[in-house]
């Protein structure tokens, strides 16, 4: 058993790719043994920003020497049955062996050194290496058939026990030679086996393994802030950057002028982090500092004092640039930031941005007078919403797109607008995904909701771009979650349907589009399958979303989800599963009869219930004239049941009393049961079976009444 | 700094007659700026044009660069609306690019040892030339120093072989090396007997002042926008004539002045996308009429070779 090291030497690797590339080699590597044949136990990768590197444990000498056993024809078989199979084998006729007048051909094939197959290897993954980019270079590169990398290859180091395992890619051939840090150690190193290559690096200022390097640097800008009293603002992200950015890395702390301070923190963390990689440290109160620690890639001469210098002025630049914008977007009003809204583009067929504020203030103003949001002002919701997207075109959110919102709320403030309006400028975009702080305060609801509800509908119902599979590329899907989340966390009472209407009404006649079409059935079942989306995490079961979706007509989303959870409640107790079961047996029953319109059959019970389908709670079938005198206990045990809980699961529903609704269904669970135990429904009597029939249907359509059971799983 | 602390740091004109001799003894033809006005290194048809085609190019030159949305009125210390940028273009590209690259930085006295020097990826794109390449961004001490891009495409087309593009910023540059705070305090020439240095502000400084102000209040727009029309109409009829070179003269030309009427803020954010396109169409019709031009050439001296 040998160990193998592979190194492939590169010039600067992003340091974004390196995750990628590691598992990419890993990838390579194990299917190109397993395709000669060669287990590929224990393997190690590391990476830094110069080479990737690969250390297979344990590997065999050579591949296992196979012995492949051939059937061929009988051996009465006619010649040219034999010639085919010795033409195919490749063997002579006294190679075969004749076993009970069959002939059979045994092929030995040796193993292959290990050796080899690394060889063969190296240059199938460096050509077969997938990057996110990759290039051409150098001499080679007049042609097109020239070898692509994510940067020039310079260098590659392939040893097998401690032998070298001689191969070539575009004039790069394998050797011991590797080099160290570019700056500490320049020279060319030999490196002797996977045994040694860790350590022989260290020594060159180099440490290979990029988990160590990112604990180096965790650790060690926390330790230097903890020095200066302050503590590190953690950003695994800018760990795992910085450590695919150096080979040696030092975290340095540095200080800035305070003055600095006044600028919003976000933006100060954002302009250390996003163009400077540093990361931000925070003052004994939890206040962001006026420090910051980079990471350098050498041991200074100095200890790190002109690094560190260095990187202050560069800050310092920075953030000038961000206080000028931060002064200079002052300078304006929202109000006059928001004109120049007239010249942007929202989409091409839906006008400008400021044509969206228009929409969308009227109709926050709307939510908040007609009470869809409750306790709001629809004056301060009319005005935050009127201001809301100003801060685009600001000199800030232009430099940091990732800001908008925030800076709108800050520089709200800092012109003496009031909280609530600065609160619903700087929160409207939430939540902007699953688990982001959903809006609570009354005015950033109505401008949140609106803002959502526009871009919903202008999308999905006036110019038809609903998303399809995996393209969404207005986010609609994303828009409708937040409208859900918002309305769900708020208790909001109102018909969604109507909500939509509102916010599209001034523009159907413009887009020539007819409501009807998308109310019933798109907008529905869209909503339908964001809410479920939305409900999974909370463990809301689907199929029960459904159930209730499907009696139609219902869009307030806070008296839909108290249904469904009512219905899950009572589809985890026994009455539930066994009501289940019973419903399922009489719809079967009722299919298999060919009667499925719950209507039809009432019709067809004859007088009495000519008017069924449209009253829920309508008079009780009476028994068939002609058959029996009298019905049969069970019968009429049902019949009872059902007189009892079809107006009480009708009264609790129209009270919003689910879970009373689901305890009156509860109560037909035993009579539906013994109904089935004592009753043969096909009577030969068709008046008896008609009469049975239109008793499963009532039995059916009170359950209805609650949910439709005919969606539910199990 | 490299020869030790006592040295007195180079001079803004010493830096760059440091790069010269550099440059030049890796034999690199040293040219002169272009005669127009350029928003960068770049659109020197010495490297947009001769990074295409098969022959061998080496070449280094600085570049008065021109971004006139980038003017502050000379009060700001690193922002400036005309700059120097020094471009080194090696094609094919050499293997040991990043060293004779380092051993630069080392010449005009940055220790590696002192100053954390960084590669740090920048995928270089220029959206009106149509042209792409992969690099990075140089830092030294946090700070972008240099861009060093592969190039893969120009004007649309393969750039076969790659060629190497260095582009430093002078003034960043030489601030660093003379650690001062404010471009206009850089040491512009050094005193030699009785005659003062000349520092950048005695050189630039009212420039900036006049320049800003005519960028972004002065310029007559309407006279802006007939000579865009008027650079596009040329660069077109120069392409039909088979005269590429003029024709990119245009083709900068309308670049430039798209690039002013920008800094009058008077294309909208909807037009902006169309300016762009038009300027890269010109860059692309000269590029492609450049190769035309000399694909004869090429074909006879580097048979084999193909687009």
């Amino acid at each position: 058993m040998t160990d193998f090291l592979l190194e492939l030497r590169s010039e600067e690797i992003p340091a974004r790719m390196q995750a990628g590339a590691r598992a990419e080699l890993e990838k390579l590597f194990r299917a190109q043994l397993a395709a000669a044949g060669l287990e590929t136990g224990e393997l190690t990768i590391w990476s830094t920003p110069r080479r990737l590197a690969l250390i297979a444990k344990g590997l065999p000498e050579a591949t296992a020497a196979v012995s492949e056993e051939l059937k061929g024809p009988r051996s009465s078989a006619p010649p040219q049955a034999l010639e085919g199979f010795l033409r195919k084998t490749g063997l002579t006729q006294d190679q075969l062996e004749d076993r009970d007048g069959v002939w059979f051909a045994v092929i030995d094939k040796p193993g292959r050194a290990t050796a080899e197959v690394l060889a063969e290897a190296i240059p199938a993954i460096v050509r077969g290496f997938a990057w996110p980019k990759s290039m051409r270079w150098g001499k080679a590169s007049a042609s097109s058939e020239s070898l692509r990398w994510v940067r020039p290859l310079s260098g590659i180091v392939a040893i097998f026990g401690e032998d070298l395992v001689a191969c070539e890619v575009s004039g790069i051939s394998a050797g011991f030679a590797t080099r160290g840090h570019r700056f500490h150690c320049p020279g060319e190193i030999t490196i002797g086996s996977a045994a040694d290559y860790a350590e022989k690096l260290r020594a060159c200022h180099v440490i290979v393994d990029h988990e160590e390097r990112q604990s180096i640097i965790r650790d060690g800008a926390a330790k230097a802030a903890a020095d200066a009293g302050l503590t590190l603002v953690e950003d695994e992200g800018l760990v795992i950057e910085n450590a695919g950015l150096t080979e040696w890395p030092v975290p340095l702390l540095g200080r800035f002028d305070e003055a600095f301070l006044e600028v919003p923190p976000e933006v100060i963390q954002l302009t250390a982090r996003v163009n400077q990689k540093y990361f931000v440290v925070n003052d004994a109160d939890g206040k962001l500092a006026n420090g910051f620690v980079c990471t350098a890639n050498i041991d200074a001469v100095d200890g790190g004092a002109e690094i560190v210098a260095g990187n202050r002025k560069v800050l310092a630049a920075r953030l000038s640039d961000a206080r000028f914008f931060w002064e200079q977007d002052q300078k304006k009003t929202l109000a006059q930031h928001a004109e120049k809204l007239a010249n942007i583009t929202f989409h091409e067929k839906l006008g400008t941005v400021a044509d969206k504020v228009k929409r969308v203030a009227k109709l926050a103003e709307w939510l908040a007078s007609e009470g869809v949001v409750p306790n709001c002002d629809p004056a301060l919701a009319r005005q935050a919403a009127e201001l809301a997207k100003a801060d685009l075109v600001t000199e800030m959110v232009g430099e940091f797109p990732e800001l908008q919102g925030l800076m709108g709320g800050y520089y709200a403030r800092a012109e003496g607008l009031p909280d609530a309006v600065a609160d619903a400028i700087r929160d409207h975009y939430k939540p902007v995904g699953q688990g982001d702080d959903v809006p609570t305060a009354p005015v950033t609801v109505a401008v949140a909701l609106a803002d959502k509800l526009d871009v919903f509908t202008q999308f999905f119902v006036l110019i038809d771009e609903a998303p399809t599979g995996s393209k969404d590329p207005f986010a609609l899907r994303r828009a409708a979650l937040g409208v859900i989340a918002t309305i769900l966390r708020n208790g909001l009472r109102f018909r969604l349907e109507q909500v939509l209407l509102k916010a599209v009404e001034d523009d159907l006649d413009k887009f020539g589009v007819v409501w009807e079409g998308h109310t019933e059935k798109k907008l529905a079942s869209f909503f339908a399958d964001r809410l479920k989306v939305q409900q999974r995490e909370a463990g809301v079961r689907h199929d029960l979303i459904d159930a209730v979706f499907a009696l139609g007509g219902e869009d307030d989303l806070v008296r839909l989800l108290a249904r469904v959870k009512a219905l899950q409640a009572f589809m985890a107790t026994d009455d539930g599963t066994n009501l289940l079961a019973g419903y399922k047996r009489a719809a079967n029953i009722l299919k298999q009869a060919g009667e499925t319109s719950p209507s039809r059959l009432r019709e067809g019970l004859g007088e009495g219930m000519s008017d069924g389908a449209s009253d829920e709670t309508g008079p009780p079938p009476t028994p068939p004239a002609s058959g029996r005198g009298e019905m049969d206990p069970a019968e009429a045990a049902l019949l009872a049941a059902l007189d009892t809980a079809e107006p009480a699961a009708a009264a609790a529903v129209a009270d919003e009393r689910f879970t009373d609704a689901m305890a009156a269904l509860a109560s037909l669970r035993a009579p539906i049961d013994a109904f089935f135990d004592g009753v043969m429904v096909n009577d030969p009597d068709e008046a008896v079976r008609a009469w049975r029939l239109g008793l499963l249907a009532r039995f059916r359509d009170a359950v209805h009444s609650v949910a439709d059971f005919s969606k539910i799983e199990g | 700094m490299a020869d030790g602390a006592d040295k007195t740091p180079l001079s803004f004109q010493g830096m760059i007659l440091t790069l010269h001799n550099y440059w030049s003894a890796r034999g690199c033809a040293i040219l002169q700026p272009y005669d127009m006005r350029v928003g960068a290194g770049t659109f020197h048809p010495a490297t947009t044009l001769r990074s295409l085609g098969p022959e061998p190019w080496n070449v280094a030159y600085v570049q008065p660069s021109r971004r006139p949305t980038d003017g502050r009125y000379g009060e700001n210390p690193n922002r400036l609306q005309h700059y120097y940028q020094y471009q080194v273009i090696l094609k094919p590209s050499p293997a040991d690019l990043q060293e004779q690259y380092l051993g630069s930085l080392a010449a005009i006295g940055i220790d590696p040892l002192l100053h954390d020097i960084r590669f740090v990826e920048d995928d270089w794109e220029s959206p009106t030339l149509g042209a792409w390449g992969l690099g990075w961004e140089v830092w030294c001490d946090g700070m972008e120093v240099t861009q060093f891009t592969y190039f893969q495409q120009m004007g649309g087309f393969d750039c076969k072989p790659v060629a190497g593009e260095l582009t430093y910023g002078l003034e960043r540059l030489a601030m660093y090396i003379q650690n001062v705070d404010n471009v206009y305090d850089l040491r512009f020439s050094d005193a030699v007997d009785d005659v003062a240095a000349v520092s950048y502000g005695d050189v630039f400084l009212e420039n900036e002042k006049q320049f800003s102000k005519w960028n972004f209040e002065v310029a007559d727009t309407e006279t802006l926008f007939a000579g865009f029309k008027a650079a596009e109409a040329e660069c077109n009829r120069a392409i039909d004539a088979g005269v590429p070179l003029a024709a990119y003269d245009q083709a900068i030309e309308a670049s430039h002045l798209f690039n002013l009427l920008q800094a009058r803020g008077v294309i909208s954010v909807q037009e902006r996308a169309n300016y762009m396109a038009r300027v890269r169409d010109l860059a692309k019709g000269s590029c492609k009429a450049w190769i035309d031009s000399q694909s004869e050439r090429w074909a006879e001296n580097y048979p084999g070779w193909v687009l």
